[in-house]
């Protein structure tokens, strides 16, 4: 029972790292990037062929991954997304899909379908409390989103480009007139977002080891629903709704089915939706006619 | 010619062209000109033209992005071969039988509409499309782990295993969870499937030019101007949306029953999305495009087999590149530069 809630908060966790990438997107261009979890998967191949093919130690494998996959957020961005920054939503969407598309093939073609078996990135002892015994990935994982939470938290908060996100989330043409550049800012909130999906790559992997053209998509999709479960737009709420969200699928793995575990996931998606449509912590905003 | 209105005009040159495509290929067959895997791509040509209209419907015509049309696909072609299997010794006639499973699809898959568009189509936008990938998804999930046997004493249900389902010794297991369906018998003819093709154009080129047509295109264009009109919205949306299903299950059935085989993994995102390209490539909301994409997307594939592996890539760059084509100012009057009939047409519609 506290094993399967431990396995949970571990995967919440990972959800709630690619949530909160999703979610920054959302707030700042109003976008679903359905190539996020595309990202991952990218961020978990780079990280393999470093420790595979060159050897590197491990820190070094991560910092790539995540530097590969802040350029092709960026260059993403810059490419296909900011040529329809004015476009409709259904526009926009149907491209973002074009891109997620586009890095599915682009890593099948280079790393072929077979499944990789990623190595163990953390190799440190399991701690044991007990008679419970904790895995260190589960460990490492829920350090990991505590301390990108907090980052984030006093980033958005604090610092004078956090301002300028949230400004721009607000309202992009004001910010503009206040002198913020708002281009720039979106990129950095494009980088900041692939930058989290690659750690959160390397800590998916390191948990599910096979690797595939198809791993990101899974979790990008269940990530989404967290963020959409805790709000879209809020960074908290992103948290939260990854982390209820690892729980309620560890859990329904567990008591009801195993097959039918996505299905479960899903339904609390569609449930939230039509009971708090804004999400746990969205807030309301009203349409103007 | 010259009374007919425009709109009318427009939909008879679409059948014409679907009845000339049906007798080219006739022709060809039975002059044995065709190539097996070219005649083996007849019927599926026609099941994904039904699934590109149904789905240019939903989102061209009425305005919502559907990722999950597979999904309807699937409960119909699993529910017409259960139809067609537990009919094959009543129901003699194959063509019969075709009818009757096809109906079964597109009523099943019509409920499933129904039940999946009450809570979805009160959402908008991005949440919507998310909404139906995950409602997709389920019910590709809930087909992986369900059984359906068939004895003497009729139909057998069971989500756990092809042994719980407590038949009689005789009867035969029609669906076997993540296996699908096995052994069906082959009853999906060409000339089915373009009639199939011709009873849902007629249905959308009827609707589309209807009072309730105009309503979901109003919807469409303006939700809140519609419903200030005294539109019912949901009444309308839910019109649009359960006839698509109900012609996506057709689809589904009569795909179902070309092959002696089928899974419930074939229904999956990535058709949905496949699709999807049909439809945006074809040109949203245009019909004639829709029809002329699917058939030729899905031949080409077959023609140029050595570059299998660089298709969807190919498939992902066109489709970036049209949405960007099309919705960014600056290259539509890059384009337009270059021929100046589309600036035109471009001008006249905005």
């Amino acid at each position: 029972m506290l094993n399967y809630l431990i396995n949970g908060i571990s995967l919440g966790s990972v959800y709630a790292i690619i949530a909160l990438g999703y979610t920054m997107v959302y707030g700042i261009a109003k976008m679903l990037n359905f190539a996020h979890g595309d990202v991952i998967m990218i961020g978990g191949y780079v990280a393999y062929c470093a420790t595979s093919y060159l050897g590197w130690p491990v820190l070094f494998c991560v910092l790539a991954s995540v530097v590969v996959c802040i350029v092709l957020g960026i260059v993403i961005e810059r490419l296909a997304y900011k040529p329809l920054r004015n476009a409709s939503s259904l526009a926009v969407l149907i491209t973002a899909i074009g891109v997620s598309y586009f890095l599915q093939n682009i890593a099948l073609i280079i790393w072929t379908s077979n499944p990789k078996s990623f190595p163990n990135m953390v190799t440190l002892p399991p701690l044991v409390i007990g008679g419970l015994q904790i895995s260190s990935v589960a460990l490492v994982t829920i350090a990991a989103c505590i301390v990108i939470m907090i980052a984030l938290t006093l980033f958005t908060g604090k610092t004078k480009m956090g301002k300028a996100m949230r400004a721009v989330s607000e309202d992009k043409d004001a910010a503009r007139l206040m002198g913020i550049n708002v281009d720039a800012t979106i990129s950095l909130t494009f980088a900041i977002g692939s930058g989290l999906a690659a750690i959160a790559g390397v800590l998916l992997c390191s948990a599910y080891p096979t690797l595939m053209p198809t791993t990101g998509a899974m979790p990008g999709i269940k990530a989404f629903t967290a963020a959409v479960f805790g709000g879209i737009g809020s960074i908290p709420g992103a948290m939260l709704g990854g982390i209820l969200l690892g729980i309620i699928e560890i859990f329904g793995k567990a008591y009801i089915s195993t097959q039918l575990s996505d299905a479960i996931v899903f339904s609390v998606l569609i449930l939230i939706l039509l009971v708090k449509p804004t999400g746990l912590m969205g807030k309301k905003v009203n349409e103007k006619v | 010619m010259k009374k007919m209105s425009k709109s009318a005009r427009s939909s008879f040159i679409n059948y014409g062209i679907v009845i000339v495509f049906f007798v080219i290929f006739q022709v060809l067959s039975s002059a044995g000109k065709l190539s097996s895997s070219l005649s083996g791509q007849l019927i599926p040509i026609c099941t994904y033209v039904v699934m590109a209209l149904a789905l240019n419907l939903v989102v061209g015509i009425s305005g919502e992005l559907s990722l999950g049309h597979a999904g309807f696909m699937s409960v119909g072609a699993f529910s017409g071969v259960v139809a067609a299997v537990s009919l094959q010794n009543s129901v003699t006639a194959a063509p019969l039988r075709l009818m009757i499973a096809i109906i079964t699809g597109a009523l099943l898959a019509a409920v499933t509409g129904v039940i999946i568009g009450f809570p979805v189509l009160r959402l908008q936008g991005d949440y919507l499309a998310i909404v139906t990938l995950a409602f997709g998804e389920i019910i590709k999930n809930i087909l992986n782990c369900l059984y359906i046997g068939a004895d003497s004493n009729g139909l057998h249900f069971s989500m756990k295993d092809g042994n719980s389902l407590n038949m009689e010794p005789g009867g035969t297991v029609i669906i076997n969870g993540p296996m699908g369906a096995l052994g069906i018998q082959k009853i999906s003819t060409f000339l089915s499937a373009v009639i199939l093709v011709l009873i849902v154009l007629f249905i959308i080129q009827n609707l589309v030019n209807s009072r309730a047509g105009r309503a979901i295109k109003a919807i469409r264009d303006n939700r809140i101007a519609a419903e200030s009109c005294g539109l019912n919205i949901m009444k309308y949306k839910m019109m649009a949306f359960v006839v698509s299903a109900a012609m996506a299950g057709a689809a589904g059935a009569l795909y179902a029953l070309n092959y002696s085989t089928v899974v419930p993994k074939k229904f999956d995102f990535n058709t949905s999305i496949l699709i999807l390209v049909f439809v945006v490539l074809g040109g949203i909301g245009n019909l004639r495009g829709s029809i002329i994409a699917a058939a030729i997307l899905t031949v080409l594939p077959e023609l140029l087999r050595q570059f299998q592996d660089y298709r969807m890539l190919v498939y992902a760059i066109v489709l970036i590149l049209v949405m960007i084509i099309t919705n960014n100012s600056k290259a539509k009057a890059f384009i337009g530069s270059i021929t100046g009939r589309f600036t035109k047409k471009a001008a006249v519609k905005e």
